[in-house]
């Protein structure tokens, strides 16, 4: 067996082993944080709006919370445990460790993956409770979340390289992350939008997301599914290279 | 990669430069040579280069210019083979805290391309090597000072290196653990051929432990050579002696430099090159009845100071 094929299933498993260790903050928060989103937005508001894109509320509404927690919880996986093991020093263990840059970035991009479908898991389980679950395309809903999470992933490990201490690694959620999620259409059709703002909403690679996934689910979207795949491709390469210049650089973690 | 027919030292330096983000520059081009099997220190101040240069060799520093080979590996054209050859163990602790000693053994092992049928038995020989076994199971930040140190070295033995670099590995320890260590790395050096770079403030590690020595102070190395060549250059050693019967009037040893510390015990000074004979029998015409006597301080930490002072 390839030594690098090796490593990189060292540092997965030792990912995975991590976000079980910690559970209750791991995969407990999103499943308590859906489960209202759930009651309030989609059953007491959901009410009073009605349709949405010609489907009940709830049923529109599933999709984006979904992608969501993926995205967010991607992110966080790989930003916080990467910047710990900066933080402790632990990452010099790869540093003197024959391990490449690339075998070092993926092993922790798909660490964050494993949560981002864990915790997809987690909330569409809790889902079950307010909603049917429908699939009209399940090779479109696999592939959106893969994609997805390793998009975020890759943004969580930059975001740690970058970091010095522990907030900067929960600025980007906080302040970008959030309201990209909020205003990417989880809670709305931008058919709604004025033109303008419509517009705008195109820059926010969010949409795209949770549109491919929501026509995963319920064969309908607000963008094309073409556009959704070329940003999300397109958005993977750059930062992958990206997080390997960091990487060869010693960015945040060589002197 | 084949060793068995390499002949060549197991650390080649040359022209090692280091100039850090902010103009300081930590190496002027030195070089450096280890041969195999080698117990070697390398010394100097606070700030003089060593960790920098340790740092360059175990890939934790980019080097600004020069060559490092590991065992003929260049460690960046053949880096893979290089990092394999090599053990680090650092001065700080860097693993990750709330991780389980056998774990962070095995996963060490695992980055080195050791599946985990092979790593596990590995883990186990060093970690009951290093009387860490009982705490296999335990949480990393559970574990004493003494302990935390045997962990990182268990950890960089586990893919078993050729070449170990130990960056004060002794630093905060009591004597019995700081004893029990020097016993593992010599058994380490002597049975097993394992070739080990150290850096320490104790000289008196340096000493008994090490072969050879390099020196280096402000980023050049000052002095490399082997141990007993260097403490050869040491003009003169000062003896402490105890006498059984305090002598109040403190007499003067002729022809050496003499000072009395209390009534019962004084210093004296032995040139390069003297025996020390024919100081007792100035002690017997003196009627100095002798309890003991002991070398005043560590013979390296003279040269040493000396060194760096000049240098």
């Amino acid at each position: 067996m390839s030594a690098y094929w090796i490593a990189f299933n060292t540092i997965l498993v030792k990912e995975i082993r991590r976000f079980l260790r910690i559970w209750q903050q791991t995969l407990l928060p999103p499943a308590i944080t859906m489960t209202l989103y759930f009651i309030i937005f989609g059953n007491l508001i959901g009410e009073r709006i009605g349709e949405m894109a010609g489907l009940d509320y709830m049923s529109f509404i599933v999709p984006g919370l979904i992608m969501m927690s993926v995205i967010n919880n991607a992110y966080s996986n790989v930003s916080s445990s990467f910047f710990s093991n900066k933080f402790q020093r632990s990452v010099e263990e790869l540093l003197v460790a024959p391990v490449p840059n690339w075998v070092i970035l993926w092993g922790f991009v798909f660490g964050g993956v494993a949560r981002g479908i864990m915790t997809g898991l987690i909330v569409t389980l809790v889902a079950v409770f307010f909603t049917d679950i429908q699939v009209h395309n399940i090779w479109v809903l696999i592939s959106t979340v893969l994609l997805s999470s390793i998009l975020f992933s890759l943004g969580g490990f930059i975001n740690a390289l970058y970091a010095n201490k522990f907030d900067d690694v929960s600025i980007i959620p906080t302040f970008v992350l959030t309201p990209l999620s909020y205003l990417g259409g989880v809670f709305f059709s931008i058919s709604l939008l004025p033109d303008f703002w419509k517009d705008v909403s195109a820059f926010n690679p969010i949409l795209y997301m949770v549109n491919a996934f929501r026509y995963g689910m319920l064969g309908v979207s607000d963008v094309s599914l073409v556009s959704c795949y070329a940003i999300l491709v397109s958005i993977i390469l750059i930062l992958t290279a990206y997080s390997l210049w960091l990487l060869k650089r010693g960015k945040g973690i060589r002197h | 990669m084949n060793l068995e027919n390499y002949q060549g030292p197991a650390l080649s330096i040359r022209g090692l430069e280091k100039v850090y983000d902010n103009g300081f520059r930590a190496l002027n081009g030195i070089d450096l040579t280890v041969q195999q099997g080698d117990f070697f220190a390398l010394l100097g101040p606070n700030g003089a280069g060593k960790s920098t240069t340790l740092g360059i060799v175990s890939g934790l520093v980019n080097k600004s210019a020069g060559t490092v080979e590991v065992y003929g590996q260049n460690t960046e054209a053949d880096w893979f083979h290089s990092k394999r050859l090599l053990g680090v163990v650092p001065q700080e602790f860097n693993f990750n805290q709330f991780e389980k000693v056998g774990d962070i053994v095995v996963t060490q092992a695992g980055y080195y391309g050791l599946t985990a049928a092979q790593a596990k038995p590995r883990a186990e020989k060093y970690l009951k090597a290093l009387d860490l076994w009982e705490k296999r199971d335990v949480q990393s930040r559970m574990l004493s000072g003494g302990m935390k140190r045997r962990l990182m070295i268990a950890r960089a033995l586990v893919h078993e290196p050729k070449l170990l670099i130990l960056d004060e590995p002794t630093a905060g320890v009591d004597i019995e653990l700081r004893l029990s260590m020097w016993e593992y790395l010599k058994k380490l050096n002597e049975q097993e051929g394992t070739t080990i770079i150290l850096t320490t403030h104790y000289l008196e590690e340096a000493e008994s432990l090490c072969r050879n020595i390099a020196i280096i102070n402000k980023g050049n190395i000052v002095k490399q050579t082997s141990k007993r060549d260097l403490l050869s250059e040491l003009r003169v050693q000062t003896f402490v002696v105890e006498l059984i019967e305090a002598k109040p009037e403190r007499p003067l040893i002729a022809d050496h430099r003499c000072q009395w510390v209390d009534d019962q015990t004084f210093e004296v000074d032995v040139e390069q090159g003297k025996g020390i004979n024919e100081l007792f029998d100035a002690f017997d015409k003196l009627g100095l009845n002798v309890a003991g006597i002991r070398p005043k301080s560590n013979r390296l930490e003279t040269l040493f100071v000396d060194l760096v002072r000049n240098g």
